[in-house]
C-alpha cells in the first residue's frame, strides 16, 4: 500500500510537471480545456460503443418475452434503432452537445430534465462528504507526518486504512445497524425532497455522507503524509529549523506550499470518486441521486439514460482533474514566474 | 586578546552507539574565523550544527558543553533558546540551491528569521537585506530579492544565503562548505564576497570545508579534524609553514606529481568531428565540437558545469545520438545511437561515472557486478570467471575478501575502484571518466588517479577524462580540450594549452584554481583587478 502511494506521487509529480515551458497560465488552461474536450469526445465514443454491445434488446426488454415480432419491429422503428449505429451516434452526440440527451426509453421523459435534480442531490452529498473529508484527512496527514513512526502515526494509519478496506456496502450497513437500528439516532434511508430545509437534509444525509468519508479519508491522508514527509526531508526545511522557527510555522509556511501538488491531485481523484463512485452508497441509503438513477435504468436496458449518466460522470471527472492540474501549476512558482 | 565568543569543551556526539564527534574542544573569539577542515565523516558539519544547538536526525549530543557568550547552547535556558539559532548564530548551507525554499521569494526568506525573532521592523530588515545584497555584489540589489530561487544562479544563491545569514546581525555564522558545489570560476567570486562581508560586518565565523586551499583564504585559524577527533589546531600561517601532525602534513603537501606531457600525435583512436547535439528540440548543448584522442593517451576535457562536458560523453557512448557530425573510433565510423552499434563497440567504450553510489546496483555484490561484463562479453564461467574477478580486484588494489560485499559496505573510494574494475572487465580500448574523483576526499581522489595512471601504463588504455579541476589536468593529461558553452575554445597538448598566451576564458579558469597557500585569494583578486582596470 505504502509503495503504491509512493509510486502515485512520482506519477503525479510527472503529470503536474511543466510540459510546456513558457506558456502563460491562460494558454495552459485553454490547452487543458481543449484536451479535456477531446478526451470527453473519446469517452463518448467508448460509452456509445459500450452500450451498443450490451447484451439484450430494448424492445424485447420493454415488451417482454412474449412480444410479437411485429410489435418489436414497430418499437425499434419508433426509437430509431433500425438506423445504422454511426448515424445514431452522430444524432446522439449532436443532441448531447446542446444539452439534449433525448428521451428515456422506459418512461418517455426528457432525460436532461430528470437528471438535473438528481445531479444536484449527488453533488450536494459529495460536497458534504468533501467538506468533512478533505480537511479531516489533510489534518490527520499533517499530524501523522509530524509524528512519523510514533503511536499517533500508527493509530491514524491503522484506523484510516481499516476504514478504506471496508467495502462501502458493509460500512454503510454497519453505520445503519449502529445509528439507526440500535440507537434510532439517524434515519436509515436518506430520502430527501425539495421542501426540506438544509438542516433537515443534513440530518437525513449524514449516514451516507459518513460512509463516503470513511471510504476516501484513508487515501488522502496517506498521500498528505507521504508528500509532507518527502518535503520535510529537504534541505530547506533544515534551513527553516536553523532559523529558530517553530514547527507550526515550518509546516504551514515551508512544507505545505511545496506539497500542494501531490495533495491536490489525490484530493481531486477522491472528489471525483465521491461524485462518480456514490452508486453503491446511494442504493444502500435509497438516496435519489445520479447513482440510483443509473442503476435503475441499467436494469431496464434504458440505453439513452445510461449514456447520458456516463457522459456526465466523465465530464465531472475530467473537469476535477483539470482543476487539480491548474492548482498544481499555480502553486509552482517555476511556472508562475518563468526565468 | 579579543573577547571569547564560542567555547566548546569535550563535545561528544553519537549516532546510536557510534561516536561521530569525540571529545572536541575549541574556542573562538569575537570577529575571528575558524576553519574546520577534514574529509567526509570527520564530523565537521555535525560540530557546525551543534554550534546552533541542532543535531541531525539520528544523532545525539551525549556529552560536553558549548557556550556562546557564556550562555549554554546545548541545553539553553528557555529565555535564551529563542534568540539562539536564527538570531545569534546563523547557518550557510553547502547547496543554497536546495537550502532555499522554492515556494517563496528570496527577500521573504532572507528577512524571515530577523522578523520572527523581532530583531527589527520589516522596513528596516528589508533595507538591511538590500544593503547586504549590495555588499555581496549581487546584481540589482534593490530588486534582487523579488526573485524566486529558480530565477537566480548557484553562485548568486550562495551569496543570497550569506546575506540571509548576516541579516539578523548574528554574532556567529556557520559556513558549511559554502563553495563546494560551485565551479572554480564562480567559487572565487563567492569566496571573495564572503570574505569581504565577514570583514565588513565583523561577524565571527566557523568555516567548514574539505578543501584546505579554500579555508586558508578565509580563516584566521584552522582546526584539522579526522574521524571525529581533533588532529591539530593553529593559526593558518603555522599550519602551512610548520604542520606538526603527519595527517596535516599530507593535506598541506598534497601536490600531485605532474605527468610529463607526451602528446606525440600519431594513431588517432577517437576522432570527434563537428558534433552538434542537444536534448530539447532546437536547443543545442554541443555546437560543432571536434577533438582527437590519440591511442594510449589521456585527453582531458575541461569546463564549468553547463559547458557540455558530460553531454559529450553521452554522445560518444551513443546514449545521446548526435544531430550532426561524425564519430570515428579505431578507424571506423560509429553509428550515432547506442542501439545501432554492435557488442564489440559497446565493449570497447566503457564509462566511469562521477558518483559511484548511483552507478553500482545496491542489490548486487562486488563479485556479481564484476562478473556480469566478463560473462556477457567473454562468456566466462565457473573457476575461470572467479579467477578473472580475483585478478581484477588485484588490479584495482582491493583485497579479494571484498568480493562478497555489497556497495553499501564499501567506502566511497572503494566503490569508485569497483566502477573502474567493471570498466576494465570489458578490456576496452577507451574509458570515459566523467569527473570520477570530484565526489571523493582529496587523499582518496589522489589514490584513484594514481590507479588510473598505473592501469594506463600497464594496459595502454586511452582515457577521455572529464573534469573541472585543472590540478588533475596537470597531473594526468597528455592533451587538453577546454569547453565553454558547448564549444571548444582551446585544445592541444597540455604544455601548450596551459601556457600563455591564453584566451580570456582559459586565463580566468587558471587564475581561479585555489592555490595551497594563504593569501592566494587576495593576490588573485588583485591580479584580476589589475588586468581589468587598464581599459579606460
Amino acid at each position: 500500500m505504502a509503495d503504491g502511494i509512493e509510486a502515485d506521487i512520482k506519477v503525479m509529480s510527472v503529470l503536474a510537471a511543466p510540459k510546456a515551458r513558457g506558456l502563460s497560465l491562460w494558454a495552459m488552461l485553454g490547452r487543458r480545456l481543449a484536451l479535456g474536450l477531446v478526451l470527453l469526445w473519446a469517452v463518448s465514443l467508448v460509452i456509445f460503443a459500450g452500450t451498443q454491445i450490451l447484451p439484450g434488446d430494448v424492445a424485447t426488454a420493454m415488451l417482454g418475452q412474449q412480444a410479437t415480432p411485429e410489435a418489436v419491429a414497430s418499437i425499434r422503428q419508433e426509437l430509431g434503432l433500425e438506423q445504422p449505429a454511426a448515424v445514431r451516434y452522430v444524432k446522439w452526440l449532436g443532441g448531447a452537445v446542446t444539452g439534449d440527451f433525448g428521451r428515456s426509453y422506459s418512461n418517455r421523459q426528457d432525460i436532461a430534465k430528470s437528471i438535473a435534480p438528481r445531479l444536484k442531490n449527488t453533488l450536494l452529498l459529495a460536497a458534504m462528504a468533501a467538506v468533512i473529508a478533505v480537511p479531516l484527512s489533510i489534518g490527520l496527514g499533517i499530524l501523522s507526518a509530524l509524528h512519523a513512526g510514533s503511536w499517533i502515526d500508527r493509530t491514524i494509519g491503522l484506523v484510516t486504512l481499516s476504514a478504506v478496506s471496508l467495502p462501502e456496502f458493509f460500512a454503510g450497513y454497519l453505520l445503519i445497524a449502529y445509528f439507526s437500528v440500535t440507537h434510532f439516532w439517524l434515519p436509515s434511508s436518506a430520502t430527501v425532497s425539495d421542501g426540506m430545509s438544509l438542516g433537515q437534509r443534513f440530518v437525513v444525509t449524514l449516514l451516507p455522507c459518513l460512509t463516503l468519508v470513511l471510504a476516501v479519508v484513508g487515501h488522502m491522508m496517506r498521500m498528505t503524509r507521504v508528500a509532507l514527509l518527502n518535503v520535510m526531508a529537504s534541505p530547506y526545511i533544515e534551513t527553516a529549523l536553523l532559523k529558530g522557527l517553530p514547527w507550526s510555522r515550518i509546516v504551514w509556511k515551508h512544507a505545505l506550499p511545496n506539497a500542494v501538488s501531490p495533495i491536490v491531485n489525490v484530493v481531486a481523484l477522491n472528489l471525483a470518486y465521491l461524485v462518480v463512485g456514490v452508486v453503491v452508497v446511494e442504493v444502500i441509503f435509497v438516496y435519489p441521486g445520479m447513482g440510483q438513477y443509473l442503476v435503475d435504468h441499467v436494469a431496464k436496458r434504458d440505453v439513452p439514460v445510461v449514456q447520458a449518466a456516463g457522459l456526465v460522470f466523465a465530464a465531472i471527472y475530467i473537469l476535477l482533474n483539470i482543476v487539480a492540474d491548474m492548482i498544481s501549476v499555480i502553486a509552482n512558482p517555476r511556472l508562475r514566474h518563468p526565468r | 586578546m579579543a573577547e571569547l565568543l564560542l567555547n566548546v569543551t569535550d563535545l561528544e556526539i553519537k549516532a546510536g552507539a557510534t561516536v561521530i564527534v569525540d571529545k572536541v574542544s575549541f574556542t573562538l573569539e569575537k570577529g575571528r574565523v575558524l576553519g574546520l577542515i577534514g574529509e567526509s565523516g570527520a564530523g565537521k558539519s555535525t560540530i557546525g550544527l551543534a554550534s546552533l544547538g541542532h543535531a541531525r536526525q539520528g544523532l545525539r549530543i551525549t556529552g560536553g558543553r558549548a557556550e556562546l557568550n557564556g550562555r549554554d547552547i546545548l541545553k539553553p535556558a528557555r529565555r535564551d533558546a529563542r534568540l539562539l539559532a536564527g538570531a545569534s548564530v546563523t547557518y550557510v548551507a553547502q547547496s543554497a540551491a536546495a537550502a532555499f525554499n522554492p515556494a517563496h521569494r528570496l527577500i521573504d526568506q532572507v528577512i524571515e528569521a530577523t522578523l520572527w525573532h523581532r530583531l527589527m521592523p520589516r522596513a528596516e530588515a528589508t533595507e538591511r537585506a538590500k544593503a547586504l545584497f549590495a555588499l555581496l555584489g549581487l546584481p540589482d540589489p534593490a530588486h534582487f530579492g523579488d526573485r524566486y530561487p529558480h530565477q537566480a544562479s548557484g553562485g548568486q544563491l550562495q551569496r543570497a544565503m550569506t546575506a540571509m545569514a548576516l541579516c539578523p546581525n548574528p554574532e556567529l555564522i556557520v559556513f558549511d562548505e559554502p563553495t563546494t558545489a560551485l565551479d572554480v570560476t564562480t567559487q572565487i567570486d563567492v569566496l571573495a564576497a564572503i570574505k569581504h562581508a565577514i570583514s565588513k560586518t565583523g561577524t565571527a565565523a566557523l568555516y567548514i570545508s574539505h578543501d584546505l586551499a579554500v579555508v586558508a583564504q578565509v580563516a584566521d585559524e584552522i582546526l584539522v579534524l579526522r574521524n571525529g577527533r581533533m588532529v591539530e589546531r593553529g593559526p593558518v600561517e603555522q599550519i602551512f609553514r610548520a604542520p606538526e601532525e603527519d595527517y596535516t602534513k599530507r593535506l598541506v603537501s598534497l601536490r600531485r606529481a605532474e605527468k610529463p606531457s607526451q602528446a606525440r600525435g600519431g594513431d588517432v583512436l577517437l576522432r570527434v568531428s563537428g558534433i552538434k547535439a542537444g536534448y530539447a528540440r532546437g536547443v543545442s548543448i554541443l555546437d560543432d565540437v571536434s577533438l582527437d584522442l590519440v591511442r594510449g593517451e589521456t585527453l582531458a576535457v575541461v569546463g564549468e558545469s553547463g559547458s557540455g562536458k558530460s553531454t559529450l560523453a553521452r554522445v560518444i557512448t551513443g546514449l545521446l545520438p548526435a544531430w550532426s557530425g561524425q564519430l570515428q573510433f579505431d578507424g571506423t565510423v560509429l553509428a550515432p545511437a547506442l542501439s545501432a552499434r554492435n557488442a564489440e563497440t559497446h565493449r570497447n567504450i566503457q564509462i566511469v561515472n562521477q558518483i559511484p553510489d548511483l552507478a553500482l546496483n545496491p542489490r548486487q555484490t562486488v563479485e556479481a557486478i564484476l562478473s556480469r561484463p566478463l560473462a556477457f562479453y567473454f562468456g566466462l564461467k565457473g573457476p575461470a570467471l572467479r579467477q578473472r574477478v580475483a585478478t581484477l580486484l588485484d588490479q584495482i588494489e582491493l583485497p579479494s575478501t571484498l568480493r562478497d560485499r555489497y556497495p553499501a559496505e564499501l567506502s566511497g573510494g572503494q566503490k569508485q575502484r569497483v566502477c573502474i574494475a567493471r570498466a576494465l572487465a570489458a578490456d576496452p580500448k577507451l574509458i570515459i571518466c566523467d569527473e570520477p574523483t570530484s565526489a571523493l576526499d582529496p587523499l582518496v581522489a589522489d589514490g584513484i588517479l594514481d590507479l588510473l595512471m598505473r592501469l594506463q601504463r600497464e594496459a595502454g588504455t586511452s582515457y577521455l577524462f572529464i573534469t573541472h579541476d585543472l590540478a588533475i589536468v596537470r597531473s594526468i593529461a597528455d592533451s587538453v580540450v577546454v569547453m565553454l558553452g558547448g564549444k571548444v575554445v582551446r585544445s592541444g597538448g597540455k604544455a601548450d594549452v596551459l601556457a600563455p598566451p591564453f584566451d580570456p576564458y582559459t586565463e580566468r579558469l587558471i587564475a581561479s584554481v585555489p592555490e595551497m597557500r594563504p593569501g592566494w585569494l587576495d593576490d588573485a583578486i588583485a591580479g584580476r583587478n589589475r588586468s581589468e582596470t587598464p581599459k579606460p
